[in-house]
């Protein structure tokens, strides 16, 4: 027999970023708001301090902070038929876990999106025809405008303290900046992190070559700052120490150094940790949801009664708890009908690496998580796509996270991977080697998806979410073009050799190496119930009181990274349910 | 669901103007009990009657005397364990005469020999405060863990009979300039009982002045568990001399400032009481404080020097306390010793850093620090402790060396004096690993 709790107004489920910037905006307003978390307090002081912080073994190889894969985890195939294994190990993506969630060692890449990203099915058609974007390649417009979320990113850029460059102040192109990015009003709230060595090489090569180089959008605080909550973070003292540690300069933008120290001391707000929420519960009719069930510390089957369900986990818990409560029609990649599980993406990174000459001096270990230099000018449709064949670009960047003994010991292709030979090879590259990121879009298909697995359960008995997920020939196309475009920005820097690393057409999902872990929809947002899950606001269209945040309603994935639009859609639905569903709660879109 | 907020916010507000006088209920009584609470906040009552997770005033905190522990009292109105039962006159007894209602003396644990300087038009507000104010808590009051004989009391009225001043009227007389520092001076001599930690005490562990009298000593410094309590008076070496009255405001309001942190103790204090107060009486404070001549009148202001920070800079200082500390504290206080402003404070020309005592410093050094999270400053920058990563003697060096950089100037610091901080400190602070000593 369950415990059945005091009804609150809002429970949320996970206390990571989406879930700080909720219960913030809607305790604000008066509400009372209970944050379920299913995985332990963190905290700077307490967790992450300096110098325990800096342990590479034990934060980058054994991932302290990653969630618990014995617990549960997803697993993985490549094509509708083939069986789908368990994920064991961190590896392709790193799984958050605990208060704060990833976000409490991310990199801090924050981005916007570039004007025609929210709008990438109408924008392709208008400009290249309907016949351009394959029959497979399921992508759709977000339903929201670029114009609508601008306030939004801009308060968001605020509350992480982000440094940069504007590069288009209400449609004046400001120089230093990125000219090609959509018009922001305001400049960012810190000045850009320092350039280093390696990134003034780059930011040349880049300006040569006919390209127009800014200094990337990074959640590290280049000064000590105080966000619009009074919250006060550190200085970025490029550490070379950032994603997958806590940062203990208090710089990086993470829930604990942005949101909670206001958000944990106000009287109605209530975390409660290790509380496991398996299911959010429905009313006789299928369209109300009455609250959620969790299992508590002790391990006790617990009911929590609440007016309004927000679902702030990761993208891939979000669409695993709809599928497991019945909210919303799951999709099947036969027929193509339903929508929970639709369009899942991912990222297609490669990479152009640069061998200077002997005797160049980067000193690799002054390293940030965010601060660097990019371009871009192959990014989305920013250039013409037409004679092309594919769809997307990559976010190209430098920027250079760290010189640690372990993983960014870095060696050039052909070196042995252990004896005298690394050893030598590892002495010769360290001061000289520098990569230049090509962070690729991944479009949607009718056969990458979401859905619970037939087999395997998680330690409270219920089945594992199952990833279907492979590249398409559009991602190789895509990334082999702009390699070679870049390997030519790499010669120009006067290189003793230049290095392409991007895949081989034809070659699958590896999820061994580590990639990125913007794992991106599955939930999406748009315009129609029938293709999406949530509509403009997150909020679902099955269950008026549930809303679903984070990647997981991007209905395909850009080559930025996705932090920034998270937060600007959880700002922008949070007004919407302030100023609009509160006072008349039911659906904000009429379908 | 906004309705239930409201709801609940009326009934708070209908509770503390209900009670006792609910008869005579009015604006009167309901003010009365207002600022029985603020000056309750002012007068911090909560931070010595309040155990660790325990209910408010309901007393039970362990608080260490030269003979043994006493423990606070319940100061709820409960009836039979809090005050329930004290008319205003007994309240006033214990709280200014340190008299209880039995007639026992108290230990001066409870500052009574600063909140002499109550006005009884504020004792009455505090009463008023104290009997509708605060929830009733049965918790029963612990004896004192003091061995016969000591645990006698009747020595206790004679030390009150002797360092115990005469309460105060009502018409504080105004001495010296301004309002402002009057009341500046009414708060941090009486509710603020601020000398029970910055007066040094005397044999009879009294406080060496409770006044700004001729002797200067008022405020110039004590030690409180482990922690030396700073020389609050006009000296720019190790007092408020290079302090803006903004400075002090900003520190009392929001635990930081441009040049310093609030810990130990203080950083409590900022917590539960000044950061409460209005901006008004921090001012007021701020002045009074500024107006306290130095101990060492003659003494030079310290300069700051920047040879340190290119030493640093260059490697030509290979000391074994300039390498400690580049190779833990410079991330933070950076090697020009400025700190971040309102972040990681400045060690260059600091007070603390320049007391003779540096009880403080090892002690930080040791097992680190947090800020005390205010409303105005909500994040608790936080200090490691080191205690597990550096031996007695490196501790010695790098507070050695920082105490004689960027134109600091204090005594050298021994690895003995580290090694006795070290031992009077919890076990879970780790001991370091005794290969590192040099």
């Amino acid at each position: 027999m369950a415990i059945k709790k005091e009804k609150v107004d809002v429970v949320m489920v996970g206390l990571g970023w989406t879930g700080s910037i909720l219960g913030q905006e809607l305790t604000e307003a008066g509400l009372q708001v209970l944050a379920l978390e299913r995985g332990a307090m963190r905290d700077t002081n307490t967790d992450t301090p300096y110098p325990k912080a800096v342990d590479e073994l034990k934060y980058a190889v054994r991932g302290a902070l990653f969630q618990d894969l014995s617990r549960e985890t997803v697993t993985i195939r490549h094509g509708v038929g083939d069986t789908a294994v368990p994920y064991r190990q961190h590896g392709s993506f790193l799984l958050g876990d605990g208060v704060g969630g990833a976000g409490f060692h991310w990199n801090g890449m924050m981005y916007r999106n570039l004007p025609e990203e929210l709008e990438m099915r109408s924008h392709h058609e208008q400009r290249y025809g309907k016949k351009f974007i394959p029959p497979d390649m399921t992508i759709q417009d977000h339903g929201v405008t670029y114009a609508e979320l601008e306030p939004f990113y801009d308060f968001a850029e605020k509350v992480f303290g982000t440094s940069g460059k504007a590069g288009n102040i209400k449609g004046k192109i400001v120089t230093g900046g990125n000219p090609l990015e959509a018009a922001r009003s305001n400049e960012f709230p810190l000045p850009p992190l320092t350039y280093n060595y390696g990134a003034t090489l780059v930011e040349k090569a880049m300006r040569e070559s006919g390209f127009n180089p800014y200094p990337t959008p990074a959640a590290n605080a280049s000064q000590a700052f105080t966000n619009p909550y009074g919250v006060r973070l550190g200085p970025c003292n490029y550490c070379g120490f950032c994603e997958n540690f806590g940062c203990y300069m208090y710089s990086k933008a993470s829930p604990q150094t942005t949101i909670l120290p206001v958000l944990l001391k106000k009287k109605n707000f209530e975390l409660r940790t290790h509380s496991h929420v398996i299911k959010v519960n429905l009313d006789s009719t299928g369209k109300k949801a009455t609250g959620v069930t969790y299992i508590d510390a002790q391990g006790r089957e617990v009911e929590q009664p609440a007016d309004l369900v927000l679902l702030t986990a990761f993208q891939i818990h979000n669409v695993r708890l709809l599928l497991l409560s019945g909210i919303g029609k799951p999709y099947d990649p036969q027929t193509g009908e339903g929508v929970v599980g639709k369009n899942f993406a991912y990222q297609y990174n490669g990479g152009i690496n640069v061998l200077m000459p002997k005797g160049t001096q980067f000193n690799p270990f002054v390293g940030t998580g965010a601060g660097g230099v990019g371009m871009d000018d192959l990014n989305a449709d920013q250039f013409d796509h037409g004679p092309l064949g594919f769809i997307g670009g990559a976010s190209i960047r430098h920027v250079r996270y760290g010189g640690r003994p372990i993983k960014q010991t870095v060696t050039v292709p052909g070196t042995p991977n252990w004896g005298t030979e690394w050893k030598a090879g590892v002495q010769d590259a360290y001061q000289r080697y520098l990569t230049i990121g090509l962070s690729g879009s991944v479009m949607a298909y009718r056969d990458a998806y979401l859905s619970l697995d037939p087999t395997y359960r998680d330690s409270t008995g219920q089945p594992l979410l199952r990833m279907t997920f492979n590249w398409h020939e559009n991602e190789h196309k895509m990334l082999d073009y702009i390699g070679n475009r870049m390997e030519a920005v790499g010669n120009a820097m006067k290189p003793e050799k230049v290095f392409k690393a991007v895949r081989k057409a034809g070659s699958s999902y590896d999820v061994r190496p580590y990639q990125s872990t913007h794992l991106t929809g599955g939930a999406i947002m748009g315009t129609n119930p029938k293709n999406s899950v949530v509509n403009r606001y997150l909020q679902s269209w099955d269950v008026s009181n549930v809303f679903v945040y984070g990647a997981s309603a991007f209905p395909q994935n850009m080559g930025y990274n996705p932090t920034g639009l998270v937060a600007a859609l959880a700002y922008w639905s949070a007004k919407a349910i302030r100023e609009q569903y509160l006072k008349n709660p039911g659906p904000l879109v009429q379908a | 669901m906004i309705k239930n907020f409201f709801i609940a916010a009326c009934a708070a507000a209908a509770y503390f103007s209900s009670g006792v006088a609910s008869a005579q209920a009015g604006d009167n009584q309901g003010q009365l009990i207002v600022r029985g609470e603020y000056l309750a906040r002012a007068g911090d009552c909560v931070a010595c009657h309040t155990a660790t997770g325990g209910k408010p005033f309901a007393g039970g905190l362990a608080m260490a005397t030269p003979i043994g522990t006493v423990y606070s009292s319940n100061i709820t109105p409960d009836k039979t364990n809090g005050i329930g039962n004290y008319t205003e006159a007994e309240f006033d007894q214990a709280l200014r005469h340190g008299i209880r209602k039995d007639g026992a003396s108290l230990y001066p644990a409870m500052p009574y020999p600063s909140y002499a300087k109550v006005k009884p038009a504020d004792v009455k507000a505090l009463y008023a405060y104290f009997m509708n104010g605060v929830k009733a808590e049965p918790t029963s009051n612990r004896a004192v863990d003091i061995p016969w004989p000591l645990s006698m009391r009747w020595p206790l009225s004679i030390w009150r009979a002797v360092f115990a001043p005469g309460v105060a009227g009502d018409d504080v007389a105004d001495v010296g300039s301004g309002a402002q520092i009057a009341l500046g001076r009414y708060l941090v001599e009486g509710l603020g009982h601020c000398g029970a930690c910055h007066t040094p005490r005397g044999v009879g562990m009294q406080e060496k002045a409770l006044t700004d009298d001729s002797s200067q000593l008022f405020l110039s410094g004590g030690v409180v568990e482990g922690y030396l309590a700073s020389n609050l008076r006009g000296d720019s070496k190790d007092g408020l001399g290079k302090w803006t009255e903004q400075d002090i405001v900003d520190f009392l309001k929001s635990g930081r400032n441009g040049h310093s942190a609030a810990f130990g103790g203080m950083a409590d204090v900022v917590s539960n009481s000044t950061q409460h107060m209005t901006n008004e009486d921090l001012v007021a404070i701020a002045k009074f404080l500024k107006s306290l001549a130095p101990v060492k009148p003659g003494e030079a202001a310290l300069v700051y020097d920047e040879k340190t920070h290119q030493a640093l800079r260059t490697g030509t200082d290979q000391s074994n306390g300039a390498m400690t500390f580049l190779n833990n504290c410079a991330a933070c206080h950076r090697t020009t010793g400025h700190g971040y402003d309102q972040t990681f404070p400045a060690l260059a020309l600091s007070p603390t850093v320049n007391a003779k005592d540096p009880a403080s410093l090892i002690k930080i050094a040791l097992q680190g620090a947090v800020m005390p999270g205010t409303k105005a400053a909500p994040t608790q920058f936080g200090m490691p402790g080191f205690g597990d990563r550096l031996s007695d003697g490196d501790v010695a060096d790098v507070l050695t060396y920082i105490r004689s950089n960027w134109g600091n100037n204090a005594p050298a610091v021994t690895a003995d004096m580290v090694a006795k901080v070290r031992k009077s400190l919890p076990k879970k602070v780790a001991e370091a690993d005794m290969t590192a000593q040099r």
